[in-house]
């Protein structure tokens, strides 16, 4: 569905529940999440409605996914690292100790 | 324009709304002015709370008033939703209020003392729990290294005050109540055997009228004669991204919602009219929402928002009776939601019938005379 842009950066690779994605240095994690193809990146805490990035830039909030495990991360925001998984934020986030 | 109707009701927030309510299901046609947007608005900025465990030390009425209100909310509440399908989350679960270190818990203990001693263990209800009983209240919670312990009243509990807000005005609105919103009162004052009040191109003419303004009122209960000295108390409060739940009943500090926000409030300034939020103020709350609950050094704070609370000399309620024109009610307090279910009944049907009920007595604004206007501490 999606198409990268031509870009620079040095590849990378993150794992998309579980899955390896080829990304690239300064990528996000949302990104990475809609090259994998996910169409939904979590479901909503009330309503548990599909959604998805939208914004991209830190506004809208549909992009929240758990991170290296801390939930409800902006996506969008998050630059990848060598080795992040990445995963669908299905509802409410847990707190982390 | 001009509407005539038996009760006017000036203000609409959660005092003048229930109040409103209250009068309209007694049969009363009901105009009720809401003001502007950008008024101060207390009840749009409220924690949420209908808490007992802290009020009426000093004040015996205020504490068997509020538990009075607290233990109708039920009722309020189903009939609320019933007649609007809309679910305002009132819980009363129970409501904690944590010590942190022996200092606090001691001073906890002599404070439930005196509570017990003024009403009695039974009718008060709060007690204390030590920290090992506070963990089985919450397991889901992990508590701080510092807690040791906390009040828990069984009388407490929470709502959403936004979703009491809207219900009300949806139950205004089939009640067939005229709301008034936009702008305040221009104009107000006693006409022949009522009043008259201005509200923009429309002339309101009421048989009653209940000020219900918050600190707006004191202006307006001038009109009639009633004193008002009123203070303003800013509390600020800090909401968090939707959290799973785990803490399944609320405290004043610190409460979840039903949906999983968690809210950590109840700040107490000086400042005047400035409802703006500062983050000295919200770093100390929510270090000590972290000295309780350390997990929650893990959650994103999304928003923050303060309220001005609305205080008299003593902190409780004002509801008075002009003398000199007694159609003029006033009604003004700084827990418009915990009082919500008295004022929609008790209240809201001693107006309808001219009277403050005798529940009240204590209430009168007569009480400050000797100290009008003097600023508590």
């Amino acid at each position: 569905m999606f198409r990268r842009l031509e870009g620079e950066g040095q590849p990378i690779t993150v794992f998309v529940q579980g899955r390896p994605v080829l990304v690239r240095e300064g990528d996000t994690a949302a990104t990475a999440a809609l090259l994998a193809g996910l169409a939904s990146v979590r479901s909503t805490p009330v309503s548990g409605r599909p959604r998805a990035p939208y914004c991209m830039m830190g506004v809208c909030f549909d992009c929240l996914m758990e991170i290296d495990g801390v939930g409800s991360r902006q996506a969008c925001l998050e630059t990848v690292r060598e080795g992040m998984r990445i995963e669908p934020q299905r509802g409410r986030r847990a707190l982390t100790p | 324009m001009v509407i005539s109707c038996d009760v006017l009701v000036i203000g609409g927030g959660a005092v003048g709304g229930a109040i409103a309510y209250g009068a309209a299901r007694h049969g009363a046609k009901v105009v009720l002015v809401d003001g502007a947007d950008t008024d101060l608005r207390a009840s749009r900025a409220n924690f949420g709370l209908v808490w007992v465990q802290s009020k009426g030390a000093s004040f015996p009425e205020y504490q068997r008033w509020t538990r009075l209100s607290a233990d109708l909310w039920a009722g309020f509440a189903s009939e609320l939703q019933q007649s609007t399908g809309l679910s305002l989350h009132h819980r009363q679960t129970g409501g904690l209020s944590f010590c942190l270190g022996d200092e606090e818990f001691d001073a906890k203990r002599q404070a439930l003392q005196r509570m017990h001693n003024l009403f009695g263990a039974g009718d008060y209800a709060c007690k204390l729990l030590s920290r090992a009983e506070l963990a089985d209240r919450i397991p889901k919670a992990r508590l701080g290294p510092r807690v040791t312990g906390a009040a828990w009243s069984p009388h407490d509990g929470d709502v959403d005050p936004l979703m009491l807000m809207r219900a009300l005005f949806e139950a205004l609105s089939m009640l067939g109540v005229t709301l008034l919103n936009g702008r305040p009162v221009d104009h107000f004052k006693p006409e022949g055997d009522g009043f008259v009040a201005q509200i923009g191109e429309r002339t309101v003419r009421a048989g009653k009228v209940v000020i219900a303004a918050g600190h707006g009122s004191t202006k307006l209960a001038a009109a009639v004669e009633i004193d008002a000295p009123l203070r303003a108390q800013r509390g600020q409060i800090l909401v968090s991204e939707r959290i799973a739940s785990f803490l399944p009943l609320p405290s004043d500090t610190i409460r979840q919602t039903q949906e999983g926000t968690v809210l950590i409030g109840s700040s107490q300034e000086n400042v005047g009219f400035d409802i703006g939020t500062t983050v000295s103020k919200t770093a100390l709350m929510a270090q000590r929402a972290v000295a309780v609950f350390p997990d929650l050094a893990s959650a994103t704070f999304v928003r923050a928002w303060a309220g001005l609370r609305i205080l008299t000399p003593d902190g409780a309620p004002i509801y008075a009776q002009s003398e000199r024109y007694p159609g003029a009610f006033l009604a003004v307090c700084h827990s418009g939601v915990s009082l919500a279910a008295a004022h929609a009944s008790i209240i809201a049907h001693g107006i309808v019938e001219g009277r403050l009920p005798e529940a009240v007595a204590a209430f009168g604004a007569a009480r400050f005379e000797k100290v009008s206007h003097v600023q508590a501490p």
